[in-house]
């Protein structure tokens, strides 16, 4: 099969990024900024990984991610569980599809 | 379910994970189906690629009649934000041994990242074992498995609308992760901002990819300067 080939070369430039930061991290001791810069990753990933992405869960209607992104967003603020902040977002969208 | 084992709890945290990945693995795997990939195929590509958003792309690249040099290096740009994701996990289990980490690296997604650095777990130390990330990542491992296996058979039509549906949880995850941390702080908060607004300039400037990786250096590097040192 032609694709097995492209599968095996995806996994290898998929897992060879992730890898790397497991075999090197150890040789070094990190300055404090650099300590400050690591534990500032998530919060700018996620910050990165929302937006502008949310808009794109339906492509030609941004509007749609936006919305379920807003009802996450209020629903966060309410200190509900990760799990129902997902569901309340999907039954939103999921709303918002079926009567619009 | 307080003395439960670690794995167990590692499991649970998954959870969420995994139901968000089940049903857009199954649209994953149909697409998978009309470029001609068999279910075999698309199954293999979950189980050792394992990056949602390239292995997309990858498949409307193939319908697309690219060639296997351009989809290896787009994925390669596509997961290359995983490297920055692997440097903060893998900077909080420095005490694992060297095979545990090159193991758990396998499974770093923007999901599994998000939820072993802000899911409420996250802070505690005793949580921080090789088997509570393990039950976490493979429980997320599994849902994105199963769904690919299912939706390549064809078992599971899934309309449109519940698919879209299904992605914004995805997005809800991170919302429910990043909104607590960044109530409590405003350094936190405005890093994110930053990030967004950096992201959302820098999509339309440069190639797929290295977008997120720019503005995550950069909005991060804000940290260097707003948090203070016991964070």
């Amino acid at each position: 099969m032609k694709v097995i080939p492209i599968i095996l070369g995806m996994a290898l430039v998929t897992y060879l990024p992730r890898l790397l930061p497991a075999i090197f991290l150890d040789q070094f001791h990190f300055p404090a900024w650099f300590e400050k810069w690591l534990k500032s990753i998530p919060y700018a990933a996620l910050g990165a990984l929302i937006f502008p992405g949310v808009m794109l869960v339906k492509e030609d209607q941004p509007l749609i991610g936006l919305f379920g992104g807003g009802v996450a967003f209020i629903l966060s603020l309410l200190n509900l569980h990760i799990t129902l902040v997902m569901a309340g977002s999907i039954l939103a969208v999921y709303l918002l599809q079926t009567f619009l | 379910m307080k003395n439960s084992p670690t794995w167990i709890k590692g499991i649970q945290s998954g959870l969420p994970i995994a139901l968000g990945y089940f049903p857009i693995a199954l649209a994953f795997g149909a697409l998978a189906g009309q470029a001609q990939l068999n279910w075999s195929e698309a199954t293999l590509m979950s189980l050792i690629v394992f990056a949602g958003a390239s292995q997309f792309v990858s498949v409307s690249m193939l319908l697309a009649g690219a060639g296997a040099a351009q989809i290896i290096t787009t994925t390669l740009f596509l997961n290359l934000r995983h490297l920055i994701m692997s440097l903060a996990v893998n900077n909080q289990i420095r005490k694992f041994s060297p095979g545990w980490k090159a193991f758990l690296s396998f499974f770093i997604t923007d999901e599994t990242f998000a939820l072993l650095t802000l899911g409420k777990d996250s802070g505690q130390p005793d949580l921080r074992t090789p088997s509570y990330m393990t039950g976490l990542m493979i429980t997320a491992y599994l849902g994105w498995v199963s769904g690919t296996m299912l939706g390549g058979l064809g078992a599971g039509f899934i309309p449109l609308e519940i698919t879209t549906a299904m992605t914004v949880g995805l997005y809800g995850l991170f919302i429910g992760l990043l909104v607590p941390p960044a109530r409590k702080s405003l350094c936190l908060a405005l890093i994110a901002l930053v990030s967004m607004l950096l992201n959302w300039i820098l999509v339309q400037l440069v190639k797929q990819g290295w977008a997120i990786v720019i503005a995550i250096i950069l909005a991060a590097g804000l940290g260097v300067f707003l948090l203070k040192e016991e964070v």
